[in-house]
């Protein structure tokens, strides 16, 4: 990674680049006739799609760790343990790889990167299916955390001796943010200012098993995000048996658990409704990730695989389906960049952007896990090779954080695209 | 560099910037005023100005810059009011004619042909699918056969959907050569002059009543040595090449949001509530959003370039470009109701360039038909790419180590 120099510059001038951008596209909008006008960005503001030479070098260093430390027998053996997440792995790569503190900034200790860098650490584990809490904690956590300014958690965030989970359900989606479960309960005796009570129940929480801190959403006068320490009295934590025991679920309870409050109202609201778009735009890239790796699995499968006297890979039956699966992934790596893009740049177009990403993504990587076991074959079938692993995250992955369904919904006002019924479509 | 945007293109000499382009370009127009300047007399000057396009090399109108830089020139010209060289016209020529000439021409042939190539005095046009060789270019059929004294060609045979040819001076022309050799091996290529004895053009009606495209029939029509492109046996090899750059170009325009087929059926759903149904909905929804990624995917294809990172991302482009087409536009029928049922005129006509927009939904129904066949095939495109690409086995082939002559037709 560069100095940290670079880094502030390089978030600086995305920013620029995002008002030029949104002023070109007023500026657009403003020439053209009624019923013309284009409702994105003009083609001249793109921001870069591409990957740079620090993205590419971050790459290169997370897939050699999760070469060496998630292969695919390991992954799968680690399914079937009590510990279904690899926290030895987690702390190389959040700590020694510094991809905990991404999206810290400097002040905090942290890399002061962007979403683009962290999408391109979130592909990585979704070519490996690698069990660790990044997406979790280092996005999703990490995310609420700056947003609410919470200096002492960002110091052990940064650092990667924190790892933090967001109380939410994993299908939460970041244009219908659920109602908090949780409430703020009466104190007790004793407690000291600044505490708060908190009981309920939330389910199906992703990374939240092996978290130090949960982030739980809870209601009260007024409304607030809570930091309660996972270890303490009155917080259990039951895992699931889960579709994707690479990333395990668990539900939550809270029975009089102590919280310390880092966001209240307006605040506390924005900081959830950031954690999920981030959450649904590294994702994203997760899938992406995954559907390359089942692409580039499967090919290499057909390659070798001989029937009638010739490789598979050499019908045109199967060569056509894959051929489409590469189209598939190709469109949906532009998607994926875009909304890291946006995001990093905070750009007006970014929830545009995240709900085309997460549509986009979401369908290519269940699409090409399901091929993957079809061209497979028997062996795909079985529990032995890893390709179920792959089936399961992006199944999973696709739900979480809102279905392609409901973030294609979500461009219906997005994108002014109303519903039949509705008397939206004036313009 | 954090964010990519400075990727190294190959230049050569002093690296010029957009802004040094941008002050060449005020130079340019300072003595050149585009108001007192005729057209034809300030294009040329543009070109030997090396203002043209600035990745080819000095003397054929470019500097050996990035090509990235050509779109500050552009704006520049633009800005400054000067005329331009009308692109969409000539986009033949543009695309595939001029890298082609670029790449296997003569130094002759270059300073012969490319000036007036892209100023747009001559037209240009692709004389490549016969009726009898479509997917399988290499088969076609088309002779040029070697006259012993006086050292040119003759070509006789037939060429289909050829579009400009009734405008074009120019044709990049693949002719069968040697029919005792197997058919990759025995094309020349050459560029045919549409005004030589023997041409004849004649329209070709298609589906939607108007003829874009002509038949080309070649009748001993005299071919100069001169006018030969690359080395004689080396024809599949320069058409190859010029069907890579056609696959760009058909792929790659840069469009606004909106901007494609699937603004034409946003602004019919918006104003028309009544038409609105669940399932539409869905797959509005499902096609705005494609052809958005799509057209973001085009936009990262095109920063690839610029980058100097070609990929072979713009196979897909062609492919997902055809699909969207077709079904955007069948979902554009539907949603016209009763006007769907209706179409607006089928008189035979011979539009200058083809655009889907001006006309009513059924026509951009039955032209998108044609977007996954012309340019090579969507099942082409898929064999290319899973051969290409992903590098997967070829399929076994019955016509490759067969004289051509000997080949079941």
């Amino acid at each position: 990674m560069e100095g940290p120099a670079a880094v502030t510059q390089t978030q600086q001038a995305q920013a620029q680049q995002a008002q030029a951008r949104q002023a070109a596209a007023e500026q657009a909008r403003g020439e053209q006739g009624p019923g013309e006008q284009p409702a994105g960005p003009a083609a001249a503001g793109m921001p870069d799609l591409l990957y740079g030479e620090t993205e590419n070098e971050l790459r290169a260093a997370v897939r050699d760790l999760l070469a060496d430390r998630a292969g695919p027998a390991a992954v799968l053996a680690r399914t079937e343990t009590a510990q279904t997440y690899d926290t030895a792995l987690w702390h190389a790569l959040a700590a020694d790889l510094g991809c905990a503190g991404l999206l810290i900034p400097e002040s905090h200790g942290g890399a002061g990167a962007t979403y683009r860098e962290a999408a391109v650490v979130a592909e990585e584990i979704g070519r490996s299916v690698a069990s660790v809490p990044y997406l979790g904690s280092a996005v999703v956590a990490t995310t609420a955390a700056v947003a609410a300014g919470d200096d002492e958690l960002l110091a052990g965030l940064a650092a990667g001796t924190t790892t933090a989970a967001l109380a939410m359900p994993f299908p939460a989606d970041p244009e219908a943010v659920p109602a908090a479960t949780v409430r703020v309960g009466a104190l007790r005796d004793g407690d000291p200012a600044g505490t708060y009570r908190l009981s309920g129940t939330v389910t199906g929480l992703i990374d939240a098993l092996p978290a130090d801190v949960l982030l739980v959403p809870a209601d009260g006068v007024p409304f607030g995000l809570y930091a309660v320490s996972a270890g303490d009295e009155g917080v259990t934590r039951a895992p699931v048996v889960s579709l994707d025991m690479t990333r395990q679920l668990c539900d939550l309870t809270l029975d009089g658990a102590a919280g310390r409050r880092i966001a209240a109202g307006q605040e506390a609201e924005r900081a959830m409704a950031a954690a999920l778009a981030a959450g649904a735009a590294m994702l994203a890239s997760e899938q992406l990730g995954l559907a390359d790796k089942c692409l580039e699995m499967t090919v290499a499968y057909v390659k070798e695989r001989r029937q009638f006297a010739r490789p598979v890979g050499s019908f045109q039956a199967l060569k056509h389906r894959l051929a489409d699966l590469w189209v598939g992934v190709t469109q949906a790596r532009a998607a994926a960049r875009y909304a890291a893009a946006c995001l990093a740049a905070g750009d007006p177009d970014t929830a545009v952007a995240i709900a085309l990403a997460k549509a986009a993504c979401s369908d290519i990587a269940v699409r090409a896990s399901q091929e993957s076991i079809q061209l497979h074959g028997g062996i795909g079938f079985t529990w032995e090779h890893p390709a179920h692993l792959y089936l399961k995250r992006a199944k999973s992955g696709l739900i979480g954080f809102g279905t392609p369904d409901r973030h294609r919904a979500s461009l219906a006002s997005l994108a002014d695209l109303p519903a039949p019924g509705s008397r939206g479509g004036a313009r | 560099m954090l964010d990519g945007t400075s990727h190294g293109a190959g230049g050569t000499g002093p690296a010029l910037t957009a802004d040094d382009l941008r002050g060449q370009v005020r130079g340019f127009l300072a003595v050149h005023d585009p108001a007192a300047t005729p057209r034809p007399d300030f294009l040329r000057a543009r070109f030997d100005a090396g203002l043209a396009w600035v990745h080819y090399p000095p003397g054929l109108g470019g500097q050996g810059l990035p090509r990235a830089l050509q779109s500050a020139v552009d704006a520049a010209f633009a800005a400054g009011g000067a005329p331009g060289n009308n692109p969409e016209r000539i986009g033949i020529g543009l695309g595939m004619a001029a890298p082609t000439i670029l790449a296997f021409g003569t130094e002759e042939q270059k300073r012969r042909w490319l000036r007036p190539l892209w100023t747009g005095e001559e037209i240009w046009c692709q004389l490549f699918s016969e009726p009898g060789a479509g997917s399988d270019l290499a088969g076609l059929a088309t002779r040029a056969v070697h006259n012993p004294q006086g050292g040119g060609w003759t070509a006789t045979g037939q060429k289909v959907w050829t579009s400009s040819a009734h405008i074009a001076r120019w044709g990049l022309l693949v002719t069968r050569t040697d029919p005792d050799v197997p058919k990759h091996k025995g094309m020349t290529y050459f560029a045919v002059d549409m005004t030589a004895p023997g041409v004849e053009v004649r329209p070709l009606r298609q589906i939607t009543g108007e003829a874009e495209f002509n038949e080309v029939f070649l009748s001993d029509v005299p071919i100069p040595d001169a006018d030969r492109i690359g080395d004689v046996g080396a024809g599949w090899q320069v058409a190859t090449a010029t069907l890579m750059n056609e696959r760009v170009a058909i792929g790659g325009a840069a469009i606004p949001r909106e901007g494609g087929m699937i603004g034409s059926a946003v602004r019919t759903w918006r104003k028309q509530p009544e038409l609105r149904t669940p399932g539409m909905h869905d797959r509005l929804l499902r096609l705005w959003a494609d052809a958005e990624v799509a057209r973001l995917a085009g936009e990262r294809l095109r920063q690839q370039l610029a980058a100097g990172q070609p990929g072979p991302e713009g196979s897909a482009a062609k492919l997902v470009f055809a699909r969207l087409n077709q079904e955007i536009s069948e979902l554009e029928v539907e949603l016209a109701g009763e006007d769907g049922l209706r179409y607006d005129d089928w008189t035979m006509r011979r539009p200058a360039r083809a655009s889907f927009y001006g006309r009513d939904p059924g026509y951009r129904y039955l032209r998108a038909r044609g977007n996954s066949n012309e340019g090579g095939t969507s099942e082409i495109l898929r064999n290319i790419i899973a051969e290409r690409v992903l590098g997967l086995p070829p399929e076994i082939r019955l016509d490759k180590d067969v004289p051509w002559k000997d080949l079941p037709r």
